[in-house]
């Protein structure tokens, strides 16, 4: 029982964590451009020279 | 490459937050990591720009920047130069519907956390947990469940709310009655200390309903969007002439009695007469005429008509409400007035389901109240069973798991679903009803004699320097990798061709007289054609047709065998509809229609009982496809005609119109599959509802399983056709959802 008192907390606590965490991204935009999110990491951080055109 | 954006973008600019102009633009053939890197890099280089943000899942390109509005059209330039074509945003509701979608997921997300918790709790309940434990378990669970429930079932609660104020009965009526009777009861019983609490089942049916509901708005806000892409490519300012003197103005502005001017390459936006300089006008979108007409001073010009060679100066004679476009408008609207509202299959059920669950729930009551002598709390509990059991979870996850389903498999076959209904609809069609210009031909000539590489690349270094179907159809028929010769000192003749001299020595192309060849063996009589003659040689004749769509002959086929009624419309002269409709070979044609006339043959066979598919790509389809029961249009056709069609297909090829057709077929029967399997499982679970017998494990059992029973069923659509999707995908070109990228000179 006095397992209990304790692990219930700590589970509702994470959990609310995580709802915390994903309702934050949320509203941050992070879900608004989904497949841009996945490109984007191809992307190189420092400045480049243009490269050509687009190819289509 | 068009190398100016031909509007202003200063209009559709708009002061953001601390002062910002922001404006948003439709970057339609973006496609990689690529294109965001080089336009956010490009645009970021410029020392005012906020923000630059490209949305690759919407296309769309977010500009703020600090200073003047004017500055729009200039940072704009930065990505045409590129090489992308924009078009400005005009939607002002986007937002809205953006925070409509984050309610729904913020709700998931509640509704989630709180299954999942009380779920846990409830599994050591049923697992046989001692008194104590059971009332703590209980009441963690109502601490959870009720601020979950409360903000996680307002969209429920919201609809259900005015349907009853509306004085009828929604799906979301028992949904919500259900969720709230099952959390009051369940927390009467925690007070009470009593063993039976429904907490998991209220919340977890919240969590599959809302996925649902979520996957519904998904997919129509994706339609939206790819709609909205298509459209926005309107005229919003126009150069007139005052006094001798340009300016320009918005197209809101003009009068009648104004001058205009047009150059080539510009859409005409009112009706009028030509007072100055001929050119030729595109009035295939009007009137489905396949090759452009000449027009000199005092022709007549409609709005809609495509300028294609010289500059002209206009006449406005009428604007807005008076041209003939609005005319085609109007007659739209009346046909999309005069058609009936459609009820979808999900609606149709709950009106027949929602007062059958509430009988059935009130009977439980009255029985077991009577059965028990007045005991009210057993009474109601089986009551509150009945309703959580009957819950249509089932049919709320079903439907659009199906639709979603379907609409993926459709972009991936180049077709875009852009109505709600339009699936339901589609399934129920016996008669196709096709346009010829643009819709079972390209509406583009090809060029159809045989000549060397050589021979063309000469001749299109000459035609590039013309917007005449033509002369772009010498281009289209160019190589890759050849050579052209540049040519100077470039004279366009309206009406008869262009001049050009290479190495010194002049070269024409354009009609028999324009390049001095006899007129006994000019063949262009019988074939639209072309002659080109360089110096003294011997003229060449270049001849062209309006081929078929890839794919015409053989969709027309599987319509045929499907047992679909296919009956070919078109605004063209009589020997050119009859000789398309016997090379796709449809016996039922009818050629020099009106606008007013397609819609006049759709009205007649649907008050016969029939159900029309409309496939048209004009103007002068736009009321017909407004009238059909369901309608499609090619990406490349008017705006007016895909703001009105159903769906848009996307590339040169017309299977995919086919393809739509037998998806929503399959669609409308895997629906069909899940409401039988939601109605067996409700036969078996409503007698054990109501006899009391559905403790929460049941119920939560139960539900659990039906929902995903039908949600795999809904994902059968995809199975077993991966092999086809896989070689269908190169096929559907997305780049072609962008007109004007299609419009691009070439070379």
């Amino acid at each position: 029982m006095t397992n209990l008192l304790l692990l219930i907390p700590a589970a509702l606590f994470l959990g609310l964590l995580g709802l915390g965490a994903y309702l934050w991204a949320l509203k941050s935009g992070q879900f608004d451009d989904m497949e841009g999110a996945a490109a984007r990491i191809l992307l190189d951080d420092e400045e480049t020279e243009e490269e050509d055109g687009p190819e289509d | 490459m068009s190398d100016a954006i031909g509007i202003d973008l200063a209009p559709y600019a708009s002061q953001g937050e601390n002062g910002e102009m922001q404006i948003e633009l439709i970057v339609p053939s973006v496609h990689c990591a690529g294109c965001i890197g080089r336009i956010e890099r490009k645009l970021q280089a410029e020392p005012d720009i906020v923000r630059a943000r490209l949305n690759l899942g919407s296309k769309r390109l977010v500009l703020a920047w600090k200073g003047d509005r004017t500055r729009a059209s200039e940072l704009a330039q930065q990505v045409v130069a590129l090489g992308y074509d924009i078009h400005p945003v005009n939607d002002l509701t986007a937002e809205d519907k953006d925070a409509t979608g984050k309610t729904l997921l913020r709700a998931i997300a509640v509704a989630g956390f709180a299954a999942g918790n009380i779920m846990l709790l409830s599994v050591s309940i049923w697992s046989g947990a001692d008194e104590t434990t059971r009332i703590l378990f209980h009441w963690i669970s109502a601490l959870i469940a009720l601020p979950a429930v409360l903000y996680a079932g307002r969209p429920f609660f919201r609809s259900a709310f005015r349907a009853l104020l509306a004085k009828s009965l929604n799906m979301d009526v028992p949904i919500s009655l259900a969720v709230l009777l099952a959390t009051g009861m369940s927390l009467y019983e925690t007070l009470q200390g009593g063993t039976h609490t429904y907490f998991d089942a209220a919340v977890t049916l919240l969590l599959f309903l809302l996925v649902g509901r979520y996957l519904d708005f998904r997919m129509r806000a994706r339609a939206r969007a790819v709609a909205g892409n298509l459209l926005n490519i309107d005229i919003k300012s126009v150069t007139i002439l005052v006094d001798g003197k340009e300016s320009v103005v918005g197209v809101a502005d003009v009068v009648p009695g104004m001058e205009i001017r047009l150059v080539a390459g510009d859409q005409v936006p009112f009706d009028g007469k030509i007072t100055a300089g001929s050119s030729e006008f595109d009035r295939a979108l009007l009137t489905g005429e396949s090759m452009p007409e000449l027009l000199a001073p005092g022709a007549t010009i409609h709005a809609g008509t495509i300028n294609l060679s010289g500059p002209v100066t206009m006449l406005v004679k009428a604007v807005g409400k008076d041209t003939v476009l609005a005319e085609i408008v109007r007659l739209m609207e009346d046909a999309e007035q005069g058609r009936a509202k459609y009820v979808r299959i999900a609606d149709r059920a709950a009106q027949i389901y929602a007062p059958l669950v509430h009988l059935v729930a009130v009977l439980t009551f009255a029985g077991w109240m009577w059965v028990t002598g007045g005991d009210w709390h057993t009474a109601l509990l089986a009551a509150t069973a009945v309703l959580i059991i009957t819950c249509p979870c089932a049919l709320g996850l079903a439907v659009p798991a199906v639709h979603v389903a379907a609409c993926g498999r459709m972009l991936n076959k180049g077709v875009l679903v852009r109505e709600g209904a339009g699936l339901e609809k589609l399934s129920e069609i016996d008669t196709v009803i096709f346009d010829k210009t643009g819709t079972l031909t390209l509406g583009t000539p090809n060029l159809v004699s045989s000549h060397s590489p050589d021979e063309v690349a000469n001749v299109a270094g000459l035609a590039r320097n013309s917007r005449h179907p033509l002369s772009r159809a010498i281009c289209a028929a160019l190589a890759d990798g050849a050579s052209i010769p540049e040519y100077d000192s470039i004279v366009d003749a309206p009406g008869q061709g262009l001049e050009g001299r290479l190495e010194g020595i002049v070269a024409r192309l354009g009609n028999a007289e324009w390049c001095g060849v006899p007129v006994e063996i000019d063949e262009s009589e019988t074939r639209t054609g072309l002659w080109f003659r360089r110096g003294d040689d011997a003229p060449v004749h270049f001849a062209f047709e309006d081929s078929l769509r890839v794919g015409a002959k053989e969709a027309i086929v599987e319509f045929q065998s499907a047992g679909i009624d296919c009956i070919l419309l078109s605004g063209d002269r009589d020997n050119v509809v009859e000789s398309i409709a016997q090379a796709v070979g449809i016996s039922k044609w009818q050629a020099r229609c009106l606008p007013a006339d397609k819609v006049a043959r759709v009205k007649s066979l649907q008050d016969a009982g029939h159900k029309v598919f409309m496939v048209g790509d004009g103007i002068n389809d736009a009321p017909a496809l407004a009238a059909a029961h369901t309608s499609i249009s090619p990406g490349k056709a008017a705006d007016i005609s895909r703001a009105t069609a159903g769906f848009i297909f996307l590339g040169a090829r017309l299977d995919p119109v086919f393809d739509a057709f037998e998806t929503a077929t399959r669609a409308a029967s895997l629906v069909r599959q899940n409401f039988a399997l939601a109605i067996a499982y409700n036969l078996i679970a409503i007698p054990v509802a109501i006899a009391g017998l559905a403790t929460p494990l049941v119920a939560a059992i139960a539900m659990s399983s039906s929902s995903i029973l039908v949600t795999l069923n809904a994902l059968r659509i995809g199975v077993g056709r991966r092999q086809t999707l896989k070689s269908d995908a190169s096929r559907s070109a997305p780049s072609v959802l962008n007109r004007s990228s299609t419009m691009v000179e070439p070379g």
